[in-house]
């Protein structure tokens, strides 16, 4: 009897569909993010995250219509990311149904927007998003911006310190250097962010194989978040669940009732 | 009629949207009268506990709910809508404020868990007692939580409890008054079954 560990799917959502490989042979619509997140319930995901990769700021009443949507009819944990500018935002995506929100360039540009969100409406409701690499910074990671496009210059040990300090209440970490290649979590930078943190650590960037999600956890995540190894069907959430457990991980059974 | 209180921002689509599935009708309200005579009466919760006391002071939900409890009206406070109805809050207490009042249905305190990791966010598993009737079926299944606070002596006439880095409260039952520390309404179909269990007994 534990916290079981979360496995989080992610989808990236622009212009109101689910974009970035996706390829369900069990669905209506493949690009339904409705229906993807309905899906995934089922198979037993503890969490889900929307990241919502539009372009332009009029597709936001689209995102803010799918996040509805997908309250109405999925009652687990919903975390949306992605173009968060202001404490107006957030309060538009919670009241839209959202549980949490993640923000990544607009704490780099203003920091105290953190501090804003916090005090307005608690810690739980902020996870921090840090895009890293590896860099010639003191810790040896770096915070990126724009996908890891741009390097900031900023110590990513440094930042997320800072960040804590400002009122994070979770901290997803993601490996740029892993991400999309299927080789494995990054396990130095999850080693490295693990003691300096006392919020929870989801790994992100990386899973391929069932091993890759074990040595997150033993490196300190408490949370797994996954994209396309999970859109592509090359493991079922319920597969690296049975794995975890027997590898003697307090993962969650769903019982269907 | 189920009302659920609405006294401050913060997501309580997907709580009315978890209610209605039961085919009960639900609203959202800060209306008094509402809340009063409602069948049933949801106290969600958002934020830390002082803030949450505040907006409920701000709507007279603090009343609302101590004449609910006298007239044992059925009333479910859900995580920060559970810890007010606990007499003190040592959240934000610092040397010249040494706690919160709550709204004091219970007397206890809810203090700081003492674990590694805070907040304690995830699924975890909820100990019922066998009596109990907000959790039947469902006696030992994991249930969603995000919170740092909790109580952790017993209250009422019935507790469950779960651990993590020590044991605490995690749901009470004292005749028409119910609360959960963890979220039903993000907990899936266990979740779906407790508010099921629990508007079967208005």
């Amino acid at each position: 009897m534990s916290l079981s560990i979360r496995i989080i799917p992610c989808l990236d959502v622009t212009d109101g569909r689910v974009v970035k490989g996706v390829n369900f042979t069990n669905l209506v619509d493949a690009g339904d993010p409705v229906e993807m997140a309905a899906l995934y319930e089922r198979e037993s995901a503890d969490e889900l995250t929307f990241l919502d990769i539009s372009a332009s700021s009029s597709d936001r009443e689209t995102t803010l219509d799918i996040v509805r949507k997908t309250a109405d009819q999925v009652f687990i944990p919903l975390t949306v990311g992605g173009g968060i500018r202001s404490v107006a935002d957030v309060n538009q995506l919670l009241r839209a149904g959202a549980d949490k929100i993640s923000i990544n360039t607009a704490a780099i540009a203003r920091p105290e927007l953190i501090s804003e969100i916090a005090d307005a409406f608690g810690s739980q409701v902020l996870v921090l998003s840090v895009d890293a690499r590896r860099a010639k910074t003191e810790s040896g990671f770096e915070v990126t911006t724009h996908g890891g496009r741009n390097g900031t210059g900023i110590d990513a040990l440094g930042w997320i310190e800072r960040a804590c300090n400002l009122g994070v209440g979770e901290i997803l970490l993601n490996s740029m250097d892993a991400d999309g290649t299927r080789q494995g979590y990054d396990i130095e930078m999850i080693e490295a962010v693990r003691p300096i943190t006392r919020v929870p650590l989801i790994a992100s960037g990386g899973a391929g194989d069932l091993e890759d999600f074990a040595r997150a956890l033993d490196a300190g995540a408490d949370a797994l978040l996954a994209a396309s190894v999970f859109h592509f069907g090359v493991h079922r959430i319920e597969e690296v669940k049975r794995y975890l457990s027997q590898a003697g991980y307090s993962i969650r059974e769903v019982s269907n009732q | 009629m189920i009302a659920i209180l609405d006294y401050g921002s913060g997501n309580l689509r997907s709580a009315q949207r978890a209610f209605e599935t039961t085919g009960a009708e639900v609203v959202l309200t800060s209306d008094r009268r509402t809340a009063l005579e409602a069948d049933g009466l949801v106290v969600p919760g958002v934020g830390a506990f002082r803030s949450c006391m505040n907006g409920l002071l701000a709507i007279g939900g603090d009343e609302i709910i101590r004449e609910r409890f006298a007239k044992e009206r059925p009333t479910l406070g859900i995580c920060i809508g559970m810890q007010v109805l606990f007499s003190h809050g040592l959240e934000h207490s610092v040397d010249d404020v040494p706690s919160t009042d709550g709204v004091g249905v219970w007397d206890g305190t809810v203090s700081k868990l003492n674990a590694p990791i805070l907040p304690h966010m995830g699924w975890n598993t909820v100990v019922a007692p066998k009596d109990s009737a907000l959790f039947k079926g469902i006696e030992s299944e994991s249930f969603y939580f995000v919170h740092s606070y909790a109580a952790k002596e017993a209250v009422g006439q019935r507790v469950s409890w779960t651990e993590h880095g020590e044991r605490f409260v995690s749901a009470v039952e004292d005749g028409a008054m119910s609360a959960t520390q963890f979220h039903p309404e993000k907990s899936g179909s266990v979740g779906l079954t407790l508010i099921r269990n629990w508007t079967g007994t208005l």
